[in-house]
């Protein structure tokens, strides 16, 4: 009788996969400027930009930069994008999360075009966004991304971008 | 294209979001817009080779869209509908990157708006964008609407 080896505690999963979410996303320095952070649940993300008086755009009324909205739609695109991957291989082994920090992250994808549509103003608040990848292949990926503030039906801004993969080993 | 220098400034500067990205205007009038942005170590999109995140140039091309339209003759106000970047080269790291915008063309309520970014090789252009932006405008009466 073979002996089985006991599932990992779900806290030790837990932390290796968030120390790897940690080291892609506070690797990018715009990230941290902006002040946005990532929730995860499972391979779901949600990214969260805190309200901040720098983000305004429009001091009259007052609403959140256009600019703003667009860097943080491209920023949930491509951090989605790159966590997809390393999810793919953390769980299929071939990328070993403990590797991934700061000197070892993989190289992340690159925008071809980010097409935005401004909804609703960006109020001065929290706003979150979710990106869904529509296509993914070895050279290119299609993202649609969301965001929102107060009600997840009312979007403020919607965009649709295309990516230029990173060229994997072994994929040539 | 006119260029006073105080005024376009200071209301560039009163956008807090242009000011956190220290972006300057170069020159402005009469539909057309030219405003530039430093290269900064806290804009950086690739940690790998230092290049400017991509969001930090739409939002320098978004300001200089919407500044293109502010100097429209009768524009009072403005904002984006919808904004496409085209990205045709990493900016080289270090490199100011300047924007110009025109209104490509405008109709009572919308401005269809064009511009292209390059940093120090004006060859080719780091990227390129078009949008439609709101036009609010005086009426007759010179009143807003």
């Amino acid at each position: 009788m073979s002996r089985r080896t006991p599932p990992e505690p779900v806290q030790v999963v837990k932390q290796r996969r968030d120390a790897a979410l940690a080291a892609l996303v506070e690797g990018v320095p715009y990230i941290g400027f902006l002040g946005v952070r990532f929730e995860r649940l499972g391979d779901e993300l949600t990214a969260i930009l805190p309200f901040d008086e720098k983000l305004i755009g429009n001091p009259a009324l007052p609403a959140i930069h256009g600019g703003v909205t667009a860097s943080f739609l491209e920023v949930a695109a491509i951090i989605e994008l790159s966590w997809a991957m390393i999810w793919a291989d953390m769980e299929s082994g071939t990328l070993d999360p403990l590797t991934v920090d700061r000197e070892h992250l993989p190289r992340l994808p690159k925008t071809i075009d980010f097409t935005v549509d401004y909804l609703r103003s960006g109020l001065p608040r929290d706003a979150y966004a979710r990106a869904r990848i529509n296509r993914s292949g070895r050279r290119y990926a299609s993202v649609h991304v969301e965001a929102w503030q107060d009600n997840r039906a009312r979007l403020i801004a919607q965009a649709t971008g295309h990516f230029l993969m990173p060229q994997r080993e072994g994929s040539g | 294209m006119t260029s006073s220098p105080d005024a376009p400034q200071r209301f560039i500067e009163a956008l807090p979001f242009a000011r956190a990205l220290g972006i300057e205007l170069e020159s402005i009038g009469d539909g057309h817009a030219r405003l530039s942005m430093p290269w900064d170590a806290r804009f950086v999109g690739d940690p790998a080779t230092g290049v400017i995140h991509g969001g930090a140039v739409s939002a320098l091309m978004d300001t200089c869209c919407g500044a293109a339209v502010l100097s429209f003759p009768g524009a009072i106000g403005t904002a984006t509908i919808d904004l496409r970047i085209d990205y045709m080269r990493a900016a080289r790291p270090g490199a100011r990157i300047t924007a110009q915008a025109e209104c490509f063309h405008t109709t009572r309520t919308v401005a269809f708006v064009r511009a292209t970014a390059t940093d120090d090789d004006e060859g080719t252009p780091v990227a390129s964008a078009a949008g439609a932006f709101v036009i609010d405008r005086m009426t007759p009466k010179g009143d807003t609407p």
